[in-house]
């Protein structure tokens, strides 16, 4: 095998050639390349974990202000709802003065009518009976020709009409 | 091993061949001439310093390149920092140097330039190379140990918990097994990938002398062997990126034995 049989008059060059050039390697690439690498990637690691950690707190802002949000939310909501609420006990309580006032006068008219129809009704009556005695008074001086004087038809007629 | 007229050399891929510089490259005596695996090793460095270039473009929102080398260094920051821990951020540079210069050695060692009549040459598969990375990994984790605990490094061989009689024999079967380390860890890579490569090779052999024998049960066992290639150029690519990964989790879990001791 050739790795034994040039053994003696290869090795110092093949050692020689691989010191030489895997220093180049260790020197030029490793040393000098291979840590700007790894800066590169160290640097984008730090501000991959720097806007994370940005999108972290600009998160937790939003959801605080949110969350105050909420709270102001729901304070005008029960502020409004207060509001709503006293308007309508107060329209309530209005509504209920009004509708007593008008009751009052409403009653007041039914009763003054009541008075007048009870009136009309009693003139009205009157008239009857006075109509009613005339014809009566009229009646029994042509059938019996007898004169009734005025006031023992009316008290006639008045029995006969309320029974 | 070798090569006979008319058949194919499975060893013949491993072979060195000086490109340039034979005759008077040296150092101290030293020959030290520019190979066909030294041309492999500057491929692979050219090939990685075009790819991590690409991904240096510092976007924020990260383009598909730049995706690709990001998930690599993630992918061994993540590895030490598993193994290691938070002191393992300072080894990334070495381990990833380590990891993606031998992917790419092996990746490009499997490249099927021979169709075109370049031969691919995996470096990787010679143990003087993948000696020198296991070595280096060695030295680091004995200098890391020593400057860090001074003599307390010792301590790594005397498990917590060893009975006082026993102490003796653990700390000599410990010393070997970390003696061993540099070893396993070279010989592991260089063996994972001349296996892979020595068995293409002979398979390909077999397809070759199969269709020359002309009919009867020959093209039959090219048509075979052929099909068991397919299949273990797909297994052959995996092995290229575990035994990369094997060789920097390796490496990473020793560091962790200097760094952390027990």
């Amino acid at each position: 095998m050739p790795q034994i049989a040039q053994l003696g008059e290869t090795y110092a060059s093949q050692i020689f050639w691989i010191l030489l050039i895997f220093g180049f390697v260790f020197f030029v690439i490793g040393n000098g390349m291979v840590p700007k690498v790894m800066a590169t990637v160290a640097l984008r690691d730090k501000q991959i974990g720097n806007d994370l950690a940005a999108a972290e707190a600009a998160r937790k802002a939003a959801d605080a202000e949110e969350e105050a949000w909420r709270k102001r939310e729901n304070e005008n909501r029960a502020q409004a709802q207060a509001i709503i609420a006293g308007a309508k006990t107060q329209a309530a309580r209005v509504t209920e003065g009004r509708l007593a006032e008008v009751a009052v006068k409403l009653d007041a008219q039914l009763a003054e009518a009541d008075a007048r129809i009870a009136a009309a009704r009693d003139g009205a009556l009157n008239e009857i009976e006075t109509v009613a005695t005339e014809a009566a008074s009229d009646i029994v001086a042509r059938i019996a020709g007898v004169t009734v004087d005025e006031a023992a038809a009316r008290a006639a007629v008045k029995e006969a009409l309320h029974g | 091993m070798a090569a006979e007229a008319g058949k194919v050399d499975p060893m013949h891929q491993f072979s060195i061949e000086p490109l340039f510089g034979t005759d008077n490259w040296q150092i101290a005596g030293y020959h030290i001439p520019f190979t066909n695996s030294a041309l492999w090793m500057t491929i692979s460095a050219v090939a990685l310093l075009i790819f991590v270039a690409g991904g240096l473009k510092r976007q924020l929102v990260p383009g598909r390149w730049q995706m690709a080398v990001e998930t690599f260094t993630g992918f061994v920051d993540g590895m030490l920092a598993a193994n290691i821990g938070p002191n393992g951020k300072k080894y990334v540079p070495y381990i990833f140097s380590l990891f993606m210069f031998i992917l790419f050695a092996n990746f490009f060692g499997l490249l099927p330039l021979g169709v075109v009549g370049v031969h691919a040459f995996t470096f990787t598969s010679h143990f003087s190379a993948t000696g020198v990375l296991s070595v280096m990994a060695f030295a680091i984790v004995l200098i890391v140990g020593f400057a860090k605990h001074k003599l307390h490094f010792f301590s790594l061989f005397v498990p917590h918990g060893t009975p006082l009689i026993m102490i003796p024999l653990i700390f000599c079967i410990e010393l070997v097994s970390f003696l061993v380390r540099p070893f396993s860890l070279g010989l592991r890579l260089f063996v994972a990938m001349m296996a892979g490569h020595v068995l293409l090779e002979v398979l390909s052999g077999f397809v070759i002398n199969g269709i020359n024998a002309g009919v009867g049960i020959g093209p039959v066992v090219s048509l075979l062997s052929f099909i068991l290639m397919v299949a273990i150029c797909a297994l052959e690519l995996l092995v290229a990126a575990i035994q990369a990964y094997v060789f920097a989790l390796l490496t990473s879990l020793y560091l962790n034995d200097a760094e952390n001791l027990h």
